[in-house]
């Protein structure tokens, strides 16, 4: 069975269509990126993943979305559920303003985790799994908005999968990085995906190929292809994905 | 997955501690809703009744048992032209020079915190300072004069505050525009930048007014009235004024059956002006904001 | 031509510009040269003198012990230092009973004479008496009057200015009222504030919001004398007739009256700083799985903790502040209130009920500008710290957990 499941998605902001007609299987432990122009949609479908879009006023989706073979916008799924099973790391990194041990504790704490001995060494654990242990953990308790740019977005990836999600969406986390801090997050995107189901989008290309098994690429809300990373950029079978990846427009 | 770590009851319990929460907001905020109907509704429902033209447009009476509330009128209308005339020019002046002017940074900062210093003043102080100054200092006596400088200087910050932003709204390619055209700093404010903030100047200005007709504490030393014979022939005579004429009404009273109904009826006109003021600058906030829109 | 105009006119902007620096200097002096005359008055009202008996050995008495001796709650000399002799107040309407009119003189004229007379003849007496009847070759001895001390004005428990012999300034009951009345107000305004801000900006679609901001601003403009009377014919029978009491002019009801009038300000700043959360801070919580309400006490109102504290502070600033609304529904009582269901007074209420009876240049004048230089002062300082709060915008950043 795939992990993810997206039968004829479309969404609106209003009346404007900003999703059309698309469909999507990804396999369960795989890397799939997300390409193409900015406003193409890309960022929207991924949040529709996690319901993130329903913050927003007069968004309507049609289709059908399947995570684990269950319909997440179906009336029985409580959403604070489904988040803890999809995690999320944003565009710019995001800690909130407590310190570094909160930062990752957060998502134990609001899902009810009351003992402290499991929070610590949690906490240590998926620091470690985002490498990034070793340069905070004579720090824990000081502010998370000490780190650098980079070390904050890898906190970030480190306070999602805490929860033990088992997908998590990532939106351009690397896009306010410097080279070296991209560097790293990619490396750890290599390491995340034995356990995790990993959808990222990406404005640049070669990261897409560097760190995906599979690629969708995106044009004016509609999906116009999707297949293996290789094929994609080596071999794409439409033109206008031929035209975006060799720098033609976008 | 590790799911076993998570209390399967803990998502039960966290959404129903939200919709507690949620409820006891929604709760406390249509009260805040039924306590203004409450305030309006009961002295609407008790006022309604007293006021008439004859109430509006005639002197008390009988040692303030009967009659209306005319020389109260006028005084409140002459005290919130009287702060205007002052208030208006040196608030708006003063945004300019702020927004304009001033080099931005430490300058700025220190005049804004002043304002803001100035606004968070309690008004019985301004009264205190109004009869020092105005009355006693410069001699003008309990008069109109007087009272409208205080009453000005006290909604001076809101004028400031309200020009200020108005400018700060206008973008600054406008000013280079004209600036392109060999207009001088000047005459870009004057005929650029000021018509263009107008609209959300006069808001605020409406505004300040509102809220110069509902003091009371800066007028009592400098210049109401409990009762005058004639309306104010000059702006350094006393004069009488709603607020004023509301507590001393409601508070000395010598005969209570009497004089509550003037009481209520003193308290809707005064309410009605409110009301009015809110109405007006709302409705011309949309006006304008539409207007620019669709230009 | 033109750039002499111009620079004209930009001198004029700048003057404006600076019109709330000047505005509160000159408040600051004229305030302040007013209110400190009161030191410079006698503890005595003017133009009296207080003599004893040559043999009583007291040399003075404090502003307090001169209100109890002619309040007769001090009744023997041995309680102010003096020897064990039962204290005589004799004031100048007194003098009538020692002697006839003939040897007082038509004009008063023997008066000086007489009253020495009496103070020499009695050795437990007080004599409260203008001090142009003081021959120079009197009998007694006068009491030294000392300038009014500032403890005895800030530390003073009785605020009694028409008191005669000797006024009393103390400011603690006012304080006291005030701090009283302006402390239940917050607690009643706070909580119920704070939910119709969260509610406000995070919960109420669009289409209330847009209700509820009018009616918040509305609440905002009604006069204070519009609350003061509706808590008159309203609140204050309702007090009296629930808690039974003999007085609905409560602390209580100015109170409830102040709570409502500092909504407004508390709603409005707190609701500004919480909508000023950034998204990314929201997404991030709701998406750990976070419910609505985890993500706005957990994350958002840490993070505009200062934009909230700043909105509390200016509530209480108009609480401490108000006048008229208090004045009216408060009962005016100048004594230390011991519960909130008693009368009490503040300090703006105090002004505003004496300044007009007090004449001009007086003790009691001067004392009234003090209060309002307290005010003033406690008003400079909220400011300050909301300017100081609100610099730190984010101030949680760094906060240990």
């Amino acid at each position: 069975m795939n992990k993810i499941d997206a039968q004829h998605v479309n969404f609106f902001y209003g009346d404007f269509q900003a999703l059309k007609d698309i469909s999507m299987a990804i396999e369960e432990k795989a890397v799939v990126a997300f390409i193409g122009p900015s406003g193409c949609g890309k960022s929207t479908f991924l949040r529709l993943f996690n319901r993130m879009n329903d913050l927003i006023p007069g968004a309507r989706l049609e289709g059908k979305i399947q995570i684990d073979g269950v319909n997440i916008y179906d009336k029985s799924v409580q959403v604070d559920e489904l988040r803890k099973n999809v995690g999320m790391v944003f565009q710019r990194p995001n800690p909130f303003p407590k310190s570094i041990f909160e930062n990752v504790a957060y998502g134990l704490r609001v899902n009810g985790v009351k003992d402290n001995e499991f929070i610590r060494h949690r906490v240590e654990e998926t620091l470690k799994g985002a490498a990034l242990w070793d340069e905070v953990k004579n720090k824990l308790k000081e502010s998370a908005f000490a780190l650098s740019g980079g070390q904050q977005q890898r906190l970030c990836i480190a306070r999602a999968m805490a929860v033990s999600p088992s997908v998590l969406l990532m939106d351009e986390p690397a896009s306010a990085l410097d080279p070296i801090s991209t560097a790293k997050v990619e490396e750890l995107i290599h390491e995340l995906k034995k356990e995790y189901t990993i959808v990222i989008v990406t404005h640049n290309m070669q990261q897409a190929a560097r760190v995906s098994d599979k690629t969708a690429f995106f044009y004016m809300g509609s999906m116009v292809e999707y297949d293996d990373t290789k094929k994609i950029f080596t071999n794409p079978s439409k033109e206008a994905t031929q035209n975006y990846i060799t720098g033609r427009f976008g | 997955m590790e799911d076993n770590i998570f209390n399967a009851r803990q998502g039960v319990r966290k959404r129903r501690s939200q919709w507690i929460a949620f409820g006891v907001f929604k709760l406390l905020s249509y009260s805040i809703v039924l306590i203004l109907f409450c305030i309006l509704g009961f002295i609407i429902y008790k006022g309604i009744g007293v006021i008439n033209w004859k109430f509006l447009t005639s002197p008390p009476s009988d040692g303030m048992t009967g009659g209306g509330i005319w020389p109260a009128i006028v005084g409140t209308f002459y005290l919130m032209i009287g702060s205007a005339l002052f208030a208006f020019p040196v608030g708006v002046m003063s945004g300019i020079y702020m927004n304009e002017y001033a080099p931005k940074g430490k300058l700025v900062r220190f005049i804004r915190v002043m304002t803001n210093n100035l606004s968070g003043i309690p008004s019985i102080v301004f009264g205190l300072f109004g009869m020092a100054l105005f009355v006693k200092y410069l001699g003008f006596g309990d008069s109109i004069l007087a009272g409208s400088l205080t009453l000005g200087l006290l909604c001076v910050p809101l004028v400031i505050r309200t020009t200020e932003e108005a400018l700060k709204a206008i973008p600054d390619s406008y000013r280079e525009g004209s600036l392109a055209l060999g207009a001088t700093k000047l005459q870009t404010i004057r005929y650029v930048i000021l018509p263009m903030g107008m609209p959300n100047i006069i808001t605020g200005l409406i505004l300040a007014m509102g809220r110069v007709s509902g003091e009371t504490a800066p007028i009592l030393f400098t210049c109401a009235a409990y009762f005058l014979p004639q309306l104010p022939h000059s702006i350094l005579d006393q004069c009488m004024a709603l607020p004023y004429h509301l507590y001393v009404i409601s508070t000395s009273g010598t005969d209570m059956e009497s004089q509550l109904p003037i009481a209520y009826g003193t308290a809707l006109v005064l309410i009605l002006i409110i009301l009015v003021v809110n109405l007006l600058a709302n409705g011309l906030r949309r006006y304008f904001s539409n207007k620019l829109k669709t230009n | 031509m033109k750039q002499v105009w111009e620079k004209i006119v930009e001198g004029i902007l700048t003057c404006s510009g600076f019109i709330t620096s000047i505005t509160i200097v000159l408040i600051v002096i004229f305030l302040f040269t007013e209110a400190f005359g009161l030191f410079g008055n006698k503890v005595t009202e003017e133009g009296y003198v207080l003599a004893v008996n040559g043999k009583n050995p007291v040399r003075e008495l404090s502003a307090v012990q001169i209100k109890d001796v002619f309040d007769e709650e001090i009744t023997n000399w041995s309680e102010v230092g003096g020897p064990d002799i039962g204290i005589k107040v004799f004031r100048l309407e007194d003098i009538t009973s020692y002697f006839s009119e003939e040897e007082l003189g038509a004009e008063y004229d023997k008066a000086g004479e007489c009253i020495g007379k009496v103070v020499a003849d009695h050795p437990g007496i007080i004599a409260f008496v203008p001090a142009k009847f003081i021959e120079k070759d009197f009998p007694g001895r006068l009491l030294k009057d000392e300038h009014i001390s500032f403890s005895e004005v800030f530390a003073g428990k009785e605020w009694f200015p028409t008191a005669t012999p000797a006024p009393q300034f103390g400011f603690v009951p006012l304080v006291m009222g005030t701090l009283w009345v302006s402390f239940f107000a917050i607690l009643f305004a706070l909580p119920f504030g704070l939910s119709v801000a969260v509610y406000m900006s995070e919960v109420a679609s669009s289409r209330t919001r847009g209700f509820l901001k009018p009616v918040i601003e509305l609440l905002n403009g009604i006069p204070s004398v519009v609350y003061g009377f509706f808590g008159l014919i309203v609140i204050v029978p309702l007090i009296q007739k629930v808690f039974d009491l003999p007085v609905g002019e409560t602390g209580l009801a100015g109170s409830i009256v102040l709570a409502i009038m500092a909504l407004p300000t508390i709603i409005t700043v707190s609701e500004d700083a919480m909508r000023n959360c950034p998204r990314a801070m929201r997404e991030a919580s709701l998406a750990l799985g976070a419910t609505h309400w985890q993500t706005i006490y957990k994350v958002v109102i840490p993070f505009s903790i200062s934009g909230i504290t700043s909105g509390v502070v200016l509530g209480i600033g108009r609480a401490i502040g108000e006048t008229m609304a208090v004045l009216m529904v408060t009962g005016n009582a100048a004594v230390i209130p011991t519960t909130i269901l008693e009368p009490l007074r503040t300090i703006p209420a105090t002004i505003a009920a004496e300044l007009g009876e007090a004449p001009a240049g007086g003790a009691h004048y001067e004392a009234l500008f003090l209060l309002g230089v307290v005010l003033f002062l406690i008003t400079m300082i909220i400011n300050f710290s909301v300017e100081y709060i609100s610099s730190k915008t984010g101030a949680g950043f760094g906060r240990k957990s």
